[in-house]
C-alpha cells in the first residue's frame, strides 16, 4: 500500500520501497486497485465519505499475505480507524485488512526479522518519530535500529523528538496557525542538531516540516526512511 | 418530577444498553518496603519537613527542642507531656490564630509517599488544631508506618474524618514550581520514634534535614 | 466584575490571537516544560504505573455503568452521616440551592476551595448577582479572580500569568477587596505566596460559610475528597459552620478501598509529587469538629448527556488531574483561554461537546478539531481516557449534524471520497495534477533542499502556503510509473 499521499506527491518514495523489498527477497505487488485508506476522511468526521474509500482499499488488497505501507500514519488508520468505518456501514468485513497491515519498520524487524539492510548513507540524519507510527503503532526503535545498521550515516539526538510536529492530516489547514508554530519549533529543533536530513516514516509529516524547513532556507533536506534505506554504495 | 427523580431518569435512559461493568485487574498490594522507616524518613524530609528519629523516652525532649518555647496547643489526651502547653478548650479560630505551634499525634504514616495521616481520634485533636498554628510537631510511631497507600487506606476509617499531609503547606500555582508555606503549617517537624529500627547502626541521635533550621534539634 | 467565556470566537480564531502573545508562549512553555518533567520522573518510579491506570479506569467504569444505584447508595450513606443532600438537573438549580443555603445564614460572603463544577456552573458571579460575595482562596484562583481574567489550566487556572505579572496583579487589586499587599512586595514566588496567606487569613477566620468541590465522592461510606496543597482548602472545609460542596454525579466511586488507586494516579498525574501536601476527607458531620452542617449538591448539567454517549463517556472518567493539557502540544502553544471553556486541553476538547451538545454552536463544533491527534494526551492520562478516539468520534458527530452541508470542505470531501474510491478515478486525477506539477514546476523558481522543485504560493492554498512551501506534484505518480515500467522490472 503505497498511500495516496505517496502516489501522488512522492513517488520516489514507493519505489524506494520497492528496491528494499525486492533486495530483501520479497515478492512485491502493487494493486492498481488501490487509492487511499480512508484516513482523511474519518479524521475530518466524513464517515459516510470513508465508507466507500475503505471498502475499495480492503477489496484492492485481498488476498495478499501482508499489506506494508511506507507510513505510520496510515497503517495506523488501516488498524485502528477501518473497524470504526466497519461499524458505521454495518459491515465488519471492512475490517478485513486491519490484522495483515504493516508499517515498513515494523515489517523489516518483526516480518522479515533484519536490521541491516545493506544500505549506504554518507550523511548526518535527524530521525522524528512521528505520532502514529510512535504511540499508535508503537514500532519504538525500529526505526533507530534500522539507521544504526545503515554505513555511512550519522544519526544525531532530536531534543524532544517525541513532540508532534503540528501535520495532523486537516488540523495543518483547520488550525494552520497552531500547526505552523508546532512545526516551526519542530524545524528549529531539527536545524539546532546540525543534521543534513531530517528523516521519518510519514512523508505527510515531513511535506508539513520540510515545507517550514524550506520557507525557512534552512538547507536541511527532508526524507523518507524507504528512501534512505534503499540507498546503497552503488545507487547512492 | 423532582431533581433527583429525573437526574436519575436520565442516568438510566443514558445507560440503556451499556455494557456490563468491567472487572477491576488487579494492582500489587503490600509491596515489602525494606528499611520501611528509613524510606519513610527520607520522603519526609523530600517534601522539606524536618524529620526527627529517637526513641520513646525521648520524645518529650525532642517536642520541646522542636518547639523552641512557641505558644503551644496540644489536644487534651496528648499521651506526652509538653512543658508550657495549653491543652484545647476548643478554642475559636482567631483564638487559635493566636497560637504558635501545634504537637499532635498521627493514625498512620505511608512510607512510599512521606505522607502522614491524622484520623483526629486520640492525640490528634479536631482538625482546626492542626490547621492554624504556624508550627506542626506530629509524632508518629514505627509501628505506624506502612508501606504505601493501598495499606493505609486499609487501615484508615471512612467515617472519621482524616487529613492527609505530605510535607508543610506548599503551592506549584506560580509557574508550576513548587513553593512551601502558604496557608497550613508553614514548619512541619516529624517526630518518628522508632522502637527497636534506628537507621543503620546509628545511634539515636535525630536526622536533621534541610529546610526549617529554626525547628531542627 | 467578572470575565466570561460566553461569546468567544472558534478555536482558531482564538488560537491565533494567543498564538502572537510572546509572553504566553514564554509562560507556558516554561511551566509545562517543568510539569512534564516532574510528572515524568514521579510515574516512573512506580512500577506498577500501568496496572494502576487499567484498574483506574475499571473503576471509574464500574461507578459510571452502575451510576443510578451507586448514586443512592453515595445519597443514602451521606444521609446516614448527618449530610443533607440536593439534586441539580442544571447549573442554574445547583447555582440556587448554594444561594439559598447562604441565604438562610444571612452571609454576604463565601469562601470558597477551588472547584472546577463550581466554575463550571458560574456560581460566583451568580452569587454576586444576589449580593453574595465568593473569595477564591487557591492561590491560582484568587490570582485570576483579582485579575479579573479568566482560568487557562484546570489544575494551575493562572498558568498563563508569570511571577511579575501576579506581583503586580496584589499590588494593584488586593487592598480593594481585603489586607492589602506588602508595599514592598517582590517577584519572589515565597514573598507572593505570603502575600495570598496574609491577605485570605481574615477572611478564612471570620467566614460562616463555606463552598467546595470534590475529588471523590464515596458511594459505600458517603466519603467526600478534596485533593489540595496550600492549605486553603483545610481552612474552608474546616473552619466555617456551614460547608457547601458541588459535586459533579460522575465523582462518584465505589467504595472507600478504590481510593487507593486513585490518591496515587492523582498527585503524580496533577502536580508531579508523590503525594499533594494535603488531602481532606470527611463523611457528612464530625460532632465537635468542622462545619456542623453540611449539604452536598449532586450536579448533572450535561453529565448524563455524556453518559449517554457510547464512546464519549469514557470522558466521565476524568480526575481533572491535568496531564493531559500540560503535555498536549497545541495547549502548550495557545494556552486555556483559547478553548473558550473552563475545561481546556484535550480533555475540554472532548469534554465541552459532550455535556452541551454539538451542532448548535460553532465554537463548541470547533474544539474536536483543535487537536493533531498526536495521542500525547491518552498516554499521559492516569484513567486511560482515549482522547483522540473520543475526539475522532465528536468530529463525525459535528459533521453529521450539519448534514447536508454545501461547506467547501464537505465539497472537498465528497469530491476526494470519489477520486479516493477506486484507483482508476485516483489515477485521473494523478495524471491532471502532474500536468499542472510539470507546468508550474518549469515557472517556479523556488527548490526544496535536495532540488525538487516548489511552490510557495497556491491558488486556494494559502492555509498552507502561507507559512510552508510545497513540492511541485511530480509529472508521474508512482502509480503510472509501475504501469509504464511494470514496476521497474521492464
Amino acid at each position: 500500500m503505497v498511500t495516496c499521499v505517496n502516489d501522488a506527491m512522492f513517488p520516489d518514495t514507493g519505489k524506494a520501497v520497492v528496491t528494499l523489498l525486492r533486495r530483501l527477497g520479497v515478492d512485491v505487488e502493487f494493486p492498481q486497485a488501490q487509492a487511499c485508506c480512508g484516513q482523511p476522511m474519518v479524521n475530518t468526521g466524513y464517515l459516510d465519505e470513508a465508507v466507500p474509500v475503505v471498502r475499495n482499499c480492503v477489496s484492492a488488497f485481498e488476498g495478499y499475505d501482508a499489506v506494508v505501507t511506507p507510513s505510520g500514519s496510515c497503517a495506523g488508520s488501516v488498524r485502528h480507524q477501518h473497524g470504526i468505518v466497519a461499524r458505521r456501514a454495518g459491515d465488519p468485513a471492512l475490517g478485513a485488512m486491519s490484522d495483515r497491515t504493516y508499517e515498513l519498520s515494523e515489517f523489516l524487524v518483526d516480518v522479515l526479522g533484519v536490521t541491516d539492510v545493506g544500505a549506504y548513507f554518507p550523511h548526518t540524519v535527524a530521525y522524528h518519530p512521528t505520532c502514529h507510527s510512535l504511540r499508535m503503532l508503537g514500532v519504538g526503535d525500529r526505526p533507530h535500529q534500522l539507521l544504526r545498521a545503515v554505513r555511512g550515516l550519522r544519526l544525531v539526538d532530536l531534543p524532544k523528538a517525541e513532540e508532534c510536529c503540528g501535520f495532523g492530516g486537516t488540523f495543518a489547514l483547520k488550525n494552520a496557525d497552531t500547526s505552523v508554530a508546532m512545526g516551526s519549533d519542530k524545524a528549529r529543533q531539527v536545524v539546532n542538531t546540525g543534521a543534513e536530513v531530517l528523516v521519518a516514516g510519514d512523508n505527510s509529516c515531513l511535506m508539513h516540516v520540510g515545507g517550514l524547513l524550506s520557507r525557512q532556507r534552512s538547507g536541511v533536506r527532508v526524507m523518507h526512511l524507504a528512501e534512505i534505506l534503499a540507498s546503497t554504495e552503488t545507487a547512492a | 418530577m423532582s431533581a433527583r427523580e429525573e437526574v436519575l431518569a436520565r442516568v438510566r435512559a443514558a445507560l440503556a444498553g451499556a455494557p456490563t461493568p468491567p472487572a477491576v485487574p488487579p494492582v500489587r498490594s503490600g509491596r515489602p518496603l525494606e528499611e520501611l522507616l528509613d524510606r519513610f524518613a527520607e520522603r519526609v524530609a523530600d517534601y522539606r519537613a524536618v524529620v526527627v528519629r529517637c526513641a520513646e523516652d525521648e520524645v518529650e525532649e525532642r517536642i520541646a527542642l522542636a518547639l523552641d518555647g512557641a505558644r503551644t496547643v496540644v489536644p487534651a489526651d496528648l499521651p506526652w507531656e509538653v512543658p508550657g502547653a495549653v491543652p484545647d478548650e476548643g478554642f475559636t479560630a482567631l483564638e487559635l490564630d493566636d497560637l504558635e505551634a501545634v504537637v499532635t499525634a498521627a493514625a498512620v504514616g505511608i512510607a512510599e509517599t512521606g505522607t502522614v495521616v491524622l484520623d483526629h481520634g486520640a492525640g490528634q485533636g479536631r482538625r482546626a488544631l492542626s490547621l492554624v498554628p504556624d508550627l506542626h510537631v506530629l509524632v508518629v510511631r514505627a509501628d505506624q508506618v506502612v508501606a504505601g497507600v493501598p495499606e493505609a487506606v486499609a487501615r484508615l476509617d471512612p467515617a472519621r474524618p482524616q487529613t492527609w499531609i505530605s510535607g508543610p503547606s506548599a503551592t506549584s500555582d506560580i509557574e508550576l514550581n513548587r513553593v512551601e508555606g502558604v496557608h497550613g503549617p508553614r514548619r512541619l517537624v516529624v517526630v518518628l520514634v522508632g522502637s527497636e529500627v534506628v537507621g543503620r547502626g546509628s545511634t539515636l541521635g535525630g536526622v536533621g534535614t534541610v529546610g526549617g533550621s529554626s525547628a531542627s534539634h | 466584575m467578572n470575565a466570561t467565556f460566553v461569546g468567544m470566537p472558534p478555536f482558531p480564531s482564538a488560537a491565533r490571537d494567543a498564538l502572537a502573545d510572546s509572553q504566553l508562549r514564554g509562560n507556558l512553555a516554561k511551566a509545562t516544560g517543568t510539569i512534564r518533567a516532574k510528572r515524568a520522573a514521579v510515574v516512573a518510579e512506580v512500577d506498577d504505573w500501568e496496572e494502576l491506570r487499567l484498574a483506574g479506569a475499571a473503576l471509574k467504569d464500574r461507578a459510571l455503568l452502575d451510576l443510578d444505584s451507586k448514586l443512592v447508595q453515595l445519597e443514602e450513606s451521606l444521609t446516614a452521616a448527618g449530610a443533607v443532600v440536593h439534586w441539580a438537573r442544571d447549573a442554574e438549580e445547583a447555582c440556587r440551592i448554594v444561594a439559598s443555603v447562604a441565604r438562610d445564614h444571612g452571609v454576604d460572603e463565601v469562601v470558597k476551595v477551588k472547584s472546577m463544577a463550581t466554575q463550571e456552573i458560574g456560581l460566583n458571579e451568580h452569587l454576586e448577582a444576589e449580593g453574595i460575595a465568593a473569595w477564591e482562596t487557591d492561590l491560582a484562583e484568587l490570582i485570576v479572580q483579582l485579575g479579573e481574567d479568566l482560568p487557562s489550566h484546570i489544575l494551575v487556572p493562572a498558568i498563563h500569568r508569570n511571577r511579575a505579572e501576579i506581583r503586580e496583579i496584589f499590588l494593584r487589586r488586593m487592598a480593594e477587596v481585603g489586607r492589602p499587599a506588602p508595599a514592598d512586595l517582590t517577584d519572589e514566588p515565597v514573598e507572593l505566596a505570603n502575600a495570598a496567606r496574609l491577605h485570605l487569613r481574615e477572611k478564612f477566620l471570620r467566614a460562616k460559610v463555606a463552598v467546595s468541590g470534590a475529588n471523590f465522592a464515596v458511594a459505600d461510606s458517603g466519603t467526600l475528597v478534596v485533593v489540595e496543597s496550600e492549605g486553603n482548602g483545610r481552612m474552608c472545609l474546616t473552619l466555617p459552620e456551614v460547608l457547601v460542596s458541588v459535586v459533579g454525579i460522575e465523582k462518584v466511586v465505589p467504595t472507600w478501598q478504590d481510593l487507593d488507586v486513585f490518591l496515587q494516579l492523582l498527585p503524580r498525574s496533577s502536580t508531579g509529587e508523590r503525594m499533594n501536601p494535603y488531602t481532606s476527607t470527611w463523611s457528612g458531620v464530625t460532632p465537635g469538629d468542622g462545619p456542623q452542617e453540611v449539604h452536598v449538591v449532586l450536579l448533572d448539567n450535561g453529565r448524563t448527556r455524556a453518559l449517554a454517549d457510547e464512546v464519549g463517556r469514557q470522558a466521565l472518567r476524568c480526575i481533572r488531574c491535568s496531564a493531559c493539557l500540560n503535555v498536549c502540544p497545541v495547549y502548550e502553544r495557545t494556552g486555556g483561554h483559547a478553548y473558550g471553556s473552563v475545561y481546556p486541553g484535550p480533555i475540554g476538547a472532548i469534554l465541552n461537546p459532550l455535556l452541551r451538545g454539538v451542532g448548535t454552536d460553532e465554537q463548541v463544533d470547533s474544539l474536536p478539531y483543535a487537536s493533531s491527534l498526536c495521542g500525547a494526551c491518552f498516554e499521559a492520562c492516569p484513567v486511560r481516557i482515549d482522547i483522540p478516539s473520543v475526539l475522532v468520534d465528536l468530529r463525525a458527530q459535528v459533521v453529521d449534524a450539519h448534514r447536508p452541508s454545501a461547506k467547501p470542505e464537505a465539497v472537498a470531501m465528497k469530491a476526494a471520497a470519489w477520486s479516493f474510491g477506486s484507483g482508476a478515478r485516483l489515477g485521473v486525477v494523478e495524471r491532471l495534477s502532474g500536468v499542472v506539477g510539470g507546468a508550474t514546476g518549469r515557472v517556479g523558481r523556488r527548490r526544496l533542499p535536495g532540488g525538487r522543485a516548489a511552490l510557495s504560493r497556491v491558488p486556494f492554498g494559502a492555509a498552507w502556503t502561507r507559512s510552508r512551501d510545497l513540492p511541485v506534484p511530480p509529472r508521474e505518480s508512482f502509480r503510472a510509473w509501475w504501469k509504464r515500467t511494470d514496476g521497474g522490472r521492464s
